[in-house]
C-alpha cells in the first residue's frame, strides 16, 4: 500500500475526516486528499508551522507524537512517527479518540509500504458513533 | 400603558438576545484549545487565551482554511 492508498483508506473509513495529508519528516508531501496543489501546499506548510511551534513550546517534556487543535470552525489532528506525519481536518467537536485511532492506522499502513510489507486487513467504514459497516 | 409594555417587552427581548450572543461566544472561545500528547504518555492542553494559544490556533486556522477554501 502506498501513501496515497493509505490516505484513501483513511478517508473511506472515517466519516469525520474532511481532508488529510501525509508528510515526510523532511517536509515533503507524500500524499494529499486535496487535488489543488497550492491548497495542499498551504495545508502542509500550516501543519509544519503548528508542529514546529508545539514542539518549541514543549521544552523539556517528551517528544510530541500527536496533537489536536480545536477551533470553532473545526479541528486539526496530527499524528507522527519518526519517518512521517499525517494530518487531518474535521468538523467541529469530532470524536477525537476515533480520529486518532484512524490516523495511527494510516501511519502504520504507510510505514508498511517501506517496512515489513505484511498484509493488513482493510477496515470497514466507521461512522461517528463507532459502528463499523 | 400598552406602549410602555411593548417597549419593555422589546427591551427584554433585546437583552436576552445580547446575553445569548455573549454566552455562545464565551462557549465557542472556551472550546478552542490545543491538546499536545507526548511519547512518555503525558499530555498538555493550551487553552484559548493562554500565551502560546494564539500562535498555535493561528496555524490551525490557516490549515483549516487551506483545506476548505475552494
Amino acid at each position: 500500500m502506498d501513501a496515497a492508498e493509505a490516505l484513501m483508506d483513511l478517508t473511506e473509513i472515517s466519516s469525520q475526516i474532511q481532508a488529510a495529508v501525509l508528510i515526510a519528516a523532511d517536509g515533503q508531501t507524500l500524499a494529499s486528499t486535496i487535488d489543488d496543489n497550492a491548497r495542499s501546499d498551504r495545508l502542509c506548510a500550516a501543519v509544519g508551522s503548528l508542529v514546529e511551534a508545539a514542539t518549541a513550546r514543549s521544552g523539556g517534556e517528551g517528544r510530541l507524537v500527536q496533537l489536536e487543535a480545536a477551533t470553532s470552525d473545526g479541528s486539526l489532528f496530527v499524528v507522527r512517527d519518526d519517518e512521517r506525519l499525517v494530518a487531518a481536518v474535521t468538523k467541529p467537536e469530532p470524536t477525537a479518540g476515533l480520529v486518532f485511532f484512524d490516523l495511527k492506522s494510516c501511519l502504520r499502513a504507510a510505514a508498511a509500504e517501506q517496512g515489513d510489507g505484511k498484509p493488513r486487513p482493510r477496515p470497514g467504514v466507521r461512522t461517528t458513533e463507532g459502528a463499523t459497516e | 400603558m400598552t406602549a410602555a409594555r411593548r417597549v419593555f417587552g422589546l427591551a427584554t427581548l433585546a437583552a436576552l438576545a445580547v446575553g445569548a450572543v455573549v454566552v455562545l461566544r464565551r462557549r465557542a472561545g472556551s472550546r478552542e484549545r490545543v491538546d499536545l500528547y507526548y511519547d512518555d504518555g503525558s499530555m498538555a492542553t493550551v487553552e484559548h487565551g493562554e500565551a502560546d494559544a494564539q500562535a498555535l490556533l493561528g496555524h490551525a486556522r490557516d490549515a483549516l482554511a487551506a483545506a476548505r477554501t475552494a
